[in-house]
């Protein structure tokens, strides 16, 4: 099997986990390769710990990703960093919270992006798919708030970085 | 991309189902309400009996019709299920059973393959959301062909992962519906249910051999060492554990194809079954004589992934790492819940609870529950303990039930509260936030509004328990500040009396939907406010 990109999101609920792999599992779509994203719902709204896997690659079997073989984890609250951290393969990428400075935000509710803009440094998708993909995912209302927490997150992570599979 | 939610209810609008019901409950609930937003007409009924029921008299009209439940649902709608199996319908109808292996919300992880066993009722199981959208069509080819119900199972991952989904044409326009009386076929008596479950066993017999050369199962990779026989999601796990296996993958898998199966076995040096929950496939080769390999009984709880099924085919029985709790969900810091449970610890009282958000009122600070069973049971089993508890213990028992799961079935447990009294009374609390919060703030018939919203004649709570012949009913709004509703509860407690206590205010993360519902209801007067103040009636 081809290498499969793995990507998990932690938080807790209210958090936007699933708007988060939503926007990124659009972007790996929207690029051209099979994408599964997965999801467990249902105690979401009362606070617990939610994640949310996208992978993403030429041939995409299991919606799950294994333990161990996450290659990057996001999380955005810092109590989920450990409880997720046995997801990341050896050599993953952790993107926490502190990835981008909380204070430099437009809205605090707009950490799911703007680590999704972290993210994007060490993906190899460009910025225009980014940005269409975040223009489908919010009304007008909340679009240049989510994209200015995207560049922000992504202008913090300077340029694409080597990408750890590579 | 589709959730296999979406793709069901996508496929369903393509097909021209002309109705759609269930109860909500996750991981099913998004089928009815992705097909009402695709512009089909889906219902939530009052329990998944009713809807099961609904759907099966628009399939005896000949129309499509398809029901939507989670697992434990369909032990609730199990009745209708196996008799449903013998009349057969005259249109198509598709049952969705959505399970939950590993419980990510439900209270327990039955795996209901075993009820097309045990109703007689062909069974399709979709890995990914393509074959959820795909299989949804066959079921009902399937359905119409042979007259018959059809089981569509899904599991929680299949139901809330998103997989690419390219709609095929839809096979041809559902008939017109129209009666055709069926006396024979319809009417359960006896001497027509002997026929029919003769006319079941050739109909099962027949799908059998169909199923043989059947499109839904297939065969994938080449070596003749390990083969793999799986169906649903375990199916991705295996290619991907094991890229060098041949597997099987079974799509149509009641009644099982013993023969391509069995060809299949014999191909390869070891055949391994791989399957979440129960043991079924491999019951069912094993009683076919079949030398096939299952996977230990550690793997029979929670869901399965890749490491597992590696784990599984290298026969790996060292203990699973154990998984981090998580941080569990809680009441919201707002709820008006915390009110009712902060009383009920107050009183001591045992608190025979139920299915809902509530029922995190057994956790820390509160810990008010002492039971919690299955949608309903809060009535019966508060009151069984009332019958039987020495008087100071019986007393203090209390039940507590959600809105929406007083009407899924609630009420039944009141008619016995009031036809079988216990000598100290009974005191239920109807916790009504005027919506299904647990699975994501869906109507019921107590909100005066349907699936998509509008409005409905309301079913007005304490008009239905008063009429029923409850003595003592109260409307209390519990709200910060206000010691109101721990009054009412004291003074129901020392009454010895059959009282019902209403706490009732809309769930406060739904009070901005609510307005908008509110403005846009053109029929308020079928939906009387009701204020703070304390209702009491005495027959």
């Amino acid at each position: 099997m081809s290498k499969v990109t793995n990507i998990v999101v932690a938080g807790l609920g209210g958090q936007g986990v699933l708007k988060g792999t939503d926007i990124l599992a659009e972007v790996a779509l929207r690029a051209g390769f099979d994408v599964k994203k997965s999801e467990v719902k249902g105690m979401s709204q009362r606070g617990g710990s939610v994640t949310g896997d996208v992978r993403f690659g030429d041939c995409v079997f299991s919606p799950m990703v294994p333990a161990g073989e996450a290659d990057f984890l996001l999380v955005l609250e810092p109590t989920q960093a450990a409880l997720n951290q046995r997801l990341l393969r050896p050599g993953g990428v952790l993107l926490g919270p502190e990835a981008v400075r909380p204070e430099a935000l437009p809205h605090k509710r707009t950490l799911n992006v703007a680590l999704l803009g972290a993210l994007s440094a060490h993906l190899p998708f460009p910025e225009e798919l980014w940005l269409a993909a975040l223009r489908a995912a919010f009304d007008d209302a909340f679009f240049e708030t989510n994209q200015q927490a995207f560049l922000i997150g992504r202008r913090n992570h300077g340029t694409r970085q080597k990408d750890p599979g590579e | 991309m589709l959730s296999g939610n979406q793709a069901i209810a996508l496929a369903a609008r393509h097909l021209g189902v002309a109705l759609g019901a269930g109860y909500p409950g996750t991981p099913s609930t998004e089928i009815l309400e992705s097909f009402s937003e695709l512009g089909g007409r889906a219902q939530w009924s009052p329990n998944e009996k009713v809807a099961l029921e609904v759907t099966l008299g628009a399939a005896f009209g000949g129309a499509r019709a398809l029901a939507a439940m989670k697992h434990v649902g369909v032990n609730v709608a199990s009745d209708p299920l196996f008799a449903a199996a013998y009349t057969g319908v005259s249109g198509g109808l598709v049952v969705v059973s959505a399970d939950d292996p590993g419980m990510a919300s439900s209270q327990n992880e039955q795996d209901n393959r075993r009820y097309a066993q045990a109703a007689g009722l062909p069974m399709l199981e979709p890995a990914d959301s393509q074959e959820a959208y795909d299989f949804t069509c066959a079921a009902f080819e399937i359905s119409e062909r042979w007259k018959t119900p059809v089981l569509l199972r899904l599991t929680t991952r299949v139901c809330h992962s998103y997989t690419v989904v390219r709609p095929r044409p839809a096979s041809g326009p559902p008939r017109a519906p129209g009666f055709e009386r069926d006396i024979q076929g319809r009417v359960l008596i006896p001497a027509h249910a002997r026929l029919a479950h003769r006319r079941l066993r050739r109909k099962l017999a027949e799908m059998q051999e169909w199923n043989e050369t059947c499109p839904l199962n297939s065969v994938v990779g080449g070596g003749g060492a390990l083969g793999i026989v799986t169906s649903g999601i375990s199916f991705m796990h295996a290619r991907e554990a094991a890229p060098e296996a041949s597997i099987l993958k079974l799509g149509f898998t009641y009644p099982l194809p013993m023969g391509r199966i069995s060809q299949f076995a014999r191909s390869v040096r070891r055949c391994v079954v791989l399957e979440e929950g129960d043991p079924c496939l491999l019951e069912a080769l094993r009683a076919a004589g079949l030398e096939v390999e299952g996977k230990a009984d550690l793997y029979r709880f929670g869901e399965l992934d890749v490491p597992r099924t590696r784990r599984i085919l290298n026969q790996d029985l060292s203990p699973e790492p154990p998984l981090p709790p998580g941080k569990p969900p809680q009441l919201c810091e707002a709820c008006q819940y915390r009110l009712v449970f902060a009383a009920l610890r107050k009183h001591d009282c045992i608190v025979a609870g139920d299915i809902g958000c509530y029922t995190l009122g057994v956790l820390a600070p509160f810990e008010a529950m002492d039971s919690c069973v299955c949608m309903g049971a809060s009535l019966g089993v508060g009151l069984g303990l009332r019958h039987v508890l020495p008087e100071a213990q019986a007393r203090r028992v209390v039940s507590i039930i959600g809105d929406s799961t007083f009407v899924h079935s609630g009420i039944s447990g009141l008619v016995e509260m009031v036809y079988n009294p216990p000598p100290q009374g009974h005191v239920l609390v109807i916790l009504d936030n005027s919506t299904t919060a647990m699975t994501g703030h869906q109507e019921h018939p107590a909100t005066g509004r349907r699936l998509d919203h509008q409005p409905t004649r309301k079913l007005i709570l304490e008009d239905l328990v008063r009429v029923l012949g409850v003595p003592r009913v109260y409307v209390v709004e519990p709200r910060a500040g206000s010691d109101e509703f721990d009054r009412v509860l004291s003074e129901c407690l020392a009454s010895e009396q059959l009282a019902v206590i209403i706490a009732r205010r809309p769930c406060i993360l739904i009070a901005k939907q609510l307005k908008r519902y509110e403005e846009q209801s053109c029929d308020c007067t079928s939906a009387p406010g009701v204020g703070p103040e304390t209702h009491e009636q005495s027959h």
